[in-house]
């Protein structure tokens, strides 16, 4: 028999977990930032990316955070936000 | 006006009652006739007894709840919505002239005279339940988020999965148990009792009841939990980093006063141990608000080496009928005759033993022998410390006369050395006090910072030589200090 609890957490993560967005369907151009969080040699590894995605006919947009400990300004999540279609992020080293 | 009849399918006064009302009905009179029962049961009846029409349905028992008779069968006058009488059970002559004051004719003749009835629907305890949580979601005293486990989920294993748990099972925080847990207090579900670190969640009384009914608490402590948790979350008490430090140290709750013994908790034999349900789920009650609330989880947030078995729970009543001294709460401000909480940051206890001391001052050296090797011998002013003094050593105290604060200066006397001991590398031993600071070594050093760290409460069994200690964490102004709170507002 299914059961009714209350949530006992401060409910900061959500009950079930719906997509931002809707997923890229593959067909087409996109428009997708990559982004660098400023951690050693993420540049490389994006810099490879860069060159795949392009070589598809996608365009990039290649941006970063100021320093990996803080989260990303929101200038730069604004314009991840508003100009792309999807966003790569170079999460360590 | 109308009459509206509330019946079941079970009950015996109901089947003599409906078919006068079912007849009166056919004939055009102003009645409804609404089943507590199901639709099959209730088809079923108007089938057994040759009713002309079914009666309709009181869908989750909505009308029922309003009108939340104790009988059925139950008539109501109703006129535009409100109720202007009724009768519960059968009563022939109150019948009629309720039906005459509808204007109907109801076929009475035959029934007997008086007959109570069978309970309502209503009053069966697991729908008043349900009718209850249902009440208090309408009227906002209810708010938290429903989370639905599925049929083919265990509900245990569901709230493990979730992360929930402090690693064993939870009891179900359904809406019917949180509404009963907050019976337990007159407060305002939605009032905040703290924001809980470290991601300052808010703990508002409902939080704090989904939390304790997990934790297995028992109503009637539920305004300790909630007293215990202000204290917590008091700023001096530095719960951020107690959670957050690496040292094994969790909140233990100190319960001195008369709701200890109301709530069924445990001053005597085994009082710090297994086996009394009132200690253990208060201690795990704040352990999980810390956990859900808070969001503190161990090798996440907290990021404690080794822990210890007192972070599941950590919570006793102090004994106080044969106590040397006042409850600990109300040696620190709360008022005699109530109940306070104190908590304290404070590692597992330990035992000291002393089975030959006669005096007090002999026995206050023991005791101060196991003070000293808190964390470390050559640590110095850095920890606090709870002792709980055990009756057969507090009877030394109270013969003498000794008060907290005698015994506290004896305790801080005896557990001073010599710096020339406590030196780092002394005795091929690195840890200690930097050289620059022993200038003589014969110097007197402390453990404490001062007397006033050192708390004293009473508790345990008849019989037993011993004394319990709880090393601290960093203490005072840089660390924890602990606090006290009143039970009184959370009544």
């Amino acid at each position: 028999m299914a059961v009714t609890i209350l949530d006992p957490t401060r409910e900061a993560a959500p009950a079930g977990r719906p997509l931002a967005s809707e997923r890229l369907s593959g067909e087409g151009q996109a428009t997708i930032a990559l982004l660098d969080i400023r951690k050693p040699r993420g540049d490389v590894f994006l810099d490879e990316l860069d060159r795949l995605i392009a070589a598809r006919g996608h365009t990039v947009i290649r941006t970063a955070k100021p320093t990996f400990t803080k989260p990303a300004p929101p200038d730069v999540r604004a314009e991840i936000a508003t100009r792309c279609d999807a966003v790569i992020e170079a999460l360590a080293d | 006006m109308e009459l509206v009849a509330l019946v079941k399918h079970d009950c015996p006064v109901c089947d003599q009652l409906l078919p006068a009302l079912d007849e009166a009905r056919a004939g055009g009179a102003p009645i409804r006739i609404l089943s507590q029962s199901g639709p099959g049961e209730t088809a079923a009846q108007a089938h057994r007894l040759k009713l002309e029409s079914v009666p309709e349905l009181d869908a989750e028992l909505e009308l029922s709840a309003r009108f939340d008779p104790d009988a059925v069968p139950t008539v109501v006058l109703v006129d535009n919505g409100d109720e202007r009488g009724r009768v519960e059970g059968l009563d022939r002559p109150r019948l009629a002239e309720l039906a005459d004051r509808a204007g109907v004719a109801l076929a009475l003749d035959g029934l007997p005279e008086r007959r109570p009835g069978c309970a309502s629907a209503t009053r069966d305890p697991d729908v008043a339940a349900r009718l209850a949580a249902r009440a208090a979601r309408d009227a906002g005293r209810l708010q938290a988020r429903e989370l639905q486990i599925g049929e083919l989920e265990d509900p245990l294993e569901a709230m493990f999965d979730r992360g929930f748990s402090d690693g064993l099972p939870l009891i179900p925080p359904t809406p019917e148990r949180v509404v009963a847990m907050l019976e337990a207090t007159s407060r305002d579900p939605q009032d905040l009792v703290a924001l809980v670190p470290p991601y300052d969640g808010e703990a508002t009384i409902e939080k704090v009841a989904i939390n304790a009914v997990m934790a297995g608490c028992p109503q009637n402590v539920f305004p300790i939990v909630l007293a215990a948790v202000e204290a917590a979350c008091d700023p001096e008490f530095a719960l951020l980093g107690l959670v957050s430090t690496t040292h094994p140290s969790g909140p233990v709750i100190v319960v001195s006063g008369p709701l200890a013994d109301k709530a069924g908790m445990n001053s005597h034999g085994n009082a710090l141990g297994q086996g009394n349900r009132a200690n253990l789920t208060i201690g795990r009650a704040l352990q999980l608000v810390v956990r859900n609330v808070g969001g503190g989880r161990p090798q996440e947030e907290d990021r404690a080496a080794h822990g210890q078995p007192g972070k599941l729970s950590s919570c006793f009543a102090e004994r106080l009928h044969d106590s040397p001294w006042p409850g600990l709460a109300q040696e620190r401000g709360v008022a005699e005759g109530e109940t306070g909480v104190t908590l304290f940051a404070g590692e597992a206890p330990r035992l000291i033993v002393d089975q030959l001391a006669r005096t007090p001052e002999e026995l206050c050296g023991s005791l101060a022998g196991g003070l000293e090797w808190i964390g470390h011998r050559r640590l110095r002013f850095a920890f606090d410390a709870l002792l709980v003094v055990g009756p057969e050593h507090a009877r030394l105290f109270r013969e003498a006369g000794w008060d907290r604060s005698r015994v506290r200066q004896e305790l801080q006397a005896r557990s001073e050395s010599p710096a020339g001991e406590l030196a780092r590398g002394a005795g091929g031993i690195a840890e200690g006090i930097e050289a620059k600071f022993v200038t003589d070594p014969a110097a007197a050093v402390a453990k404490f910072a001062s007397p006033d760290q050192i708390l004293l409460a009473h508790a345990g069994g008849d019989a037993g030589l011993f004394s319990m200690v709880y090393g601290g964490w960093v203490a005072g102004e840089i660390g924890s200090a602990p606090v006290t709170r009143s039970v009184e507002p959370w009544l």
